[in-house]
């Protein structure tokens, strides 16, 4: 189902001025059919455009990752992403990570484990967190991960493991020992659940 | 107060339980609205223009080409800009005159229609200077330096007892050592943005403040209206640490702007430009001499602080007044010296004087302890004071003591073998450290109201901020016990100045500040309803009910909190890399009114200061005059992988002398003591006495 909107040419914005190209970008599952500035980035659009302020503008250059979002199912910092480049892309915003009332694992945990203060990086770490469990799943290493671990196997998510994953998500409450512990909870308890693998996490809740 | 200031309160009783925070739902899905969050209809976008030289004045504007972009609305200038009445603040007289007094400070203002728009508009306009030579250059010898008569919250600049130099020559051991820390940047991870907007002569903004009560005055008085014809919302605020304590300029130029085009405008600070203009810790070069018998106690302690201001405005980061509480001290000298530079204005950073004095303070006294051979931990208890030192006050609680101990059993601190550079695992040299902290009780009067409903509900309303702390959380926890009533019945309204005016989240204050007239109005509330016969009225019973005269007694007692961080380091002899394996305070910092949201703030304290420790700081570059580190990619904060086991634990302190609840604030106190207790670390793991922070990888390698 969450391809039958996507244009078969994917990346093929269309002109309007100088300034501006029509595209679209399907976000939390609903197409949106835009003509926006090339200088716009994901974040802003998301932001200001779409009203959809989730996703947090904490350094506008890549530096913290508040503004992380996912991207066809993997993180992306979405202040370095030109939205005239993502024609044809599926966005996910923190806001599309619920099913109605029912928050997704990683939110409960959040909560749970009093992982946010401020909750200024808050949506972008859990953003991140469920890029992390799809790429541990599908067998990305890290820096950490030890060397001679099967290529593509599944990574263990150990504390050091989540710790340097997350470490792109700056927290300046200091909430890194809780968020540790959040993102450990959901990875220990979907080891076996399906959400995790079967596609990229995060993606198709509520499309 | 009563002697149970509680006498309803219900078992178990609500005070110091769990409870989730109240927004945290809202957090964590993305609801939460932060002030640039905020788009009303016809909303435009501001892009400030900084000064690109450290001092002079601006001769030319050209605004021509950046008019001519599409979507500008407007460029303001010192010379289109509304002009603002005079403010005890003067950052805050944005666009008012030609003067540049720093690098950074803002000298227009672009509007258009987008951020894309605003942003390209302010880089094409053109400014030109008449530059004058500038110094940022801060050393404990410059010629200008001056003692002043206060330093940051009030206390006296300088302060002596006894006769210290005589006491220091008379001293069998003594210790003369000068430490530094650099300007460091609090970079709440949300900038500084307001959203304003004028509607029939009434303004509103939605500002990232930690206190709306007080930026709803100053804009007042800035615009000339009336307090009530100002609306200031800080609903949500993601982190401060000092720096949006008072309003900073983005309120002010938003508010300018909407008003200059008659449309709402919003100003959100890119992250570079903020250690310019949000205010920054004041580096400091502090010597400090210690004096003691051969028993470690000490007979002569002075803290002699230099320290650098703008320009614009005086502040002194008051780092030498921890010493005048915390040790056994007849002979003591402490004293500020500050010089104002052509820098951009320091301001508050979490524990302001605190943070930064302790570092010194107790990494002195860790030297005397090794100087001495005796365990640091008992060092500092053969000195503890019976009486506050500087005032021969009683303190209202002092467990000091109690935390040292309870920290180095959980920490196992002993058996702990003091010599240096002898535990070693492969390249890596490993060492623990101990250090204390402190910090003020500080309650300021404030109003609140509380309400009952015919319908059995109840009614907070009082304007406290929740910059991250669980303040909703926690005050309605305190209404629960003091009407005895579960919290699912009460409501709570906090962040607008449109509500009973309160005090700022800060000075760890707000609880215990806040926290007090709440728990007024609802003891008072509870009176009333028992009075009150038969069904409430369909409009409900109120109460409003002030603090302004308990608060303003001078309390006869020293109060603070008190802390003990120990920390385990490993130093990289091959890089010179120092990273910490684990760390752990204990806090008597009063009654703590929600365990969870309490040990997220005291860990969190210690984590900034684990940034302070070994990866935080900023320099002002002597040939351009700005901070040469200020965005997040060269000045660092700790990341996650940085922030190995964090433990945090608390006494069951009762102290009669503070407020009803008992308690004593703590959001600052955990990053009191976590610098110096990972240099001394180090200095166990190397033998290397490191002074200047932070302790990055360059300076440790060297001494390897
Ligand atoms: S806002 Fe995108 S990384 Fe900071
Ligand atoms: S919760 Fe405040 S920055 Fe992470």
């Amino acid at each position: 189902m969450e391809s039958t909107h996507q244009p078969a040419d994917a990346g093929g914005s269309r002109s309007v001025s100088d300034q501006c190209s029509e595209l679209v970008l399907y976000v939390n599952g609903k197409p949106h059919t835009l003509t926006l500035d090339h200088r716009a980035t994901v974040l802003d659009v998301l932001r200001e455009d779409l009203g959809l302020t989730g996703a947090k503008k904490g350094c506008d250059h890549g530096q913290c990752g508040a503004c992380t979002v996912l991207v066809d199912g993997r993180r992306a910092n979405s202040c370095l992403l030109l939205a005239v480049a993502q024609d044809g892309r599926r966005i996910t915003t923190v806001e599309g990570l619920a099913e109605g009332e029912r928050l997704h694992p990683l939110q409960e945990a959040f909560l749970e484990r009093d992982a946010l203060q401020c909750g200024y990086c808050t949506p972008g770490q859990i953003c991140s967190a469920v890029g992390v469990l799809a790429e541990a799943a599908d067998g990305f290493p890290s820096h950490v991960t030890p060397p001679g671990t099967g290529s593509g196997a599944p990574v263990e998510l150990t504390d050091d493991e989540i710790r340097e994953r997350m470490s792109g998500n700056l927290c300046r409450c200091g909430a890194y020992p809780r968020i540790v512990e959040a993102v450990g909870d959901v990875s220990a308890r979907a080891g076996a659940a399906s959400w995790t693998s079967g596609g990229p996490a995060g993606q198709g809740v509520a499309s | 107060m009563s002697p149970d200031p509680f006498p309803l309160g219900p078992h178990p009783h609500p005070l110091g339980a769990p409870l989730v925070r109240r927004e945290g739902r809202e957090k964590v899905t993305g609801t939460a609205r932060y002030a640039a969050e905020h788009t009303p209809p016809g909303c435009a976008y501001g892009w400030p223009v900084p000064a690109t030289v450290a001092r002079g004045r601006i001769t030319a504007v050209e605004t021509d080409e950046a008019l001519a972009l599409p979507g500008v609305c407007a460029v303001l200038t010192h010379e289109n800009a509304p002009r603002l009445a005079a403010t005890d603040d003067p950052t805050l007289s944005v666009l008012q005159e030609d003067r540049v007094p720093h690098r950074g400070w803002y000298v227009a203002l672009a509007v258009a229609d987008s951020l894309e728009a605003a942003r390209a508009a302010a880089e094409a306009v053109r400014v030109t200077y008449e530059t004058g030579e500038h110094d940022v250059g801060l050393s404990a010898d410059h010629p200008r330096l001056y003692e002043p008569e206060t330093a940051n919250g009030g206390y006296p600049g300088t302060r002596e007892r006894g006769d210290f130099e005589g006491a220091f020559a008379a001293a069998p051991v003594t210790v003369d050592a000068t430490y530094t820390v650099p300007p460091l940047h609090n970079h709440p991870m949300e900038p500084h943005a307001s959203t304003a907007r004028w509607t029939d002569g009434h303004l509103t903004v939605h500002d990232s403040s930690q206190g709306s009560t007080r930026v709803c005055e100053d804009l007042a008085a800035l615009f000339k209206l009336d307090k009530d014809e100002v609306t200031v919302v800080s609903e949500h605020v993601g982190g401060g640490f000092g720096s949006k304590g008072t309003p900073r300029p983005q309120a002010v130029l938003a508010a300018m702007a909407a008003r200059h085009i008659g449309r709402p405008v919003k100003v959100s600070l890119p992250r570079r430009e903020m250690p310019a203009v949000v205010g920054h810790r004041a580096p400091t070069v502090q010597r400090v001499r210690l004096g003691a018998r051969d028993d470690g106690v000490i007979t002569a302690l002075s803290h002699e602080i230099a320290t650098h201001t703008s320009t614009v405005k005086e502040f002194v980061e008051q780092a030498a007044v921890p010493a005048r509480i915390m040790y056994t001290s007849p002979n003591s000298r402490t004293v500020h010296r500050v010089v104002p530079l052509d820098v951009p204005s320091p301001s508050w950073m979490r524990a302001p004087g605190e943070a930064p004095g302790m570092y010194a303070l107790e990494s002195a006294v860790d030297e005397l302890a090794v100087l001495l051979d005796i365990d640091p931990v008992e060092l500092r208890m053969r000195n503890e004071p019976d009486t506050e030192p500087d005032s021969d006050r009683p303190f209202s609680s002092r467990h000091l003591v109690d935390c040292l101990r309870e920290g180095a059993e959980r920490f196992g601190w002993l058996p702990r073998d003091p010599r240096p550079a002898v535990r070693r695992q492969g390249d890596l040299l490993l060492g623990t450290g101990v250090a204390a902290a402190t910090y003020p009780v500080l309650i300021v009067g404030s109003d609140a109201e509380a309400h009952a409903d015919a319908d059995g509900s109840y009614r907070i309303r009082v304007n406290a901020t929740d910059i991250g702390t669980g303040a909703r959380t926690v005050l309605v926890q305190i209404a629960a016990a003091a009407l005895n009533v579960p919290e699912d019945r009460i409501r709570i309204e906090i962040g607008s100045s449109d509500l009973p005016p309160a005090f700022l989240a800060g000075g760890s204050a707000g609880t215990g500040s806040w926290g007090w007239v709440v728990h007024k109005a609802c003891t008072q509330l509870v009176a009333r309803l028992r009075e009150h016969h038969g069904p409430l009225p369909a409009e409900g019973l109120t109460v409003a009910a002030d603090t302004r005269k308990e608060t303003a007694e001078q309390s006869p007692y020293s109060r603070h909190s008190f802390g003990a961080t120990f920390a385990e380091v490993q130093v990289d002899t091959a890089t010179g890399e120092v990273r910490v394996r684990r760390m752990l305070g204990v806090y008597a910092a009063g009654r703590i009114l929600n365990s969870r949201t309490a040990r997220s703030q005291f860990i969190g304290g210690m984590t900034m200061g684990l940034g302070m420790a070994l990866m935080e700081g900023s320099g002002l570059d002597p040939a351009f005059g700005d901070f040469a580190e200020c965005d997040l990619a060269s000045y660092h904060v700790p990341a996650c992988a940085d922030v190995p086991l964090i433990e945090a634990y608390w006494l069951d302190e009762e102290d009669p002398h503070l407020n009803p609840m008992g308690s004593k604030g703590i959001g600052e106190i955990g990053i009191v003591g976590t610098a110096a207790a990972i240099g001394n670390a180090v200095r166990h793991a190397t033998g290397v006495r490191l002074r200047d922070l932070p302790l990055t990888p360059d300076k440790v390698l060297r001494h390897l």
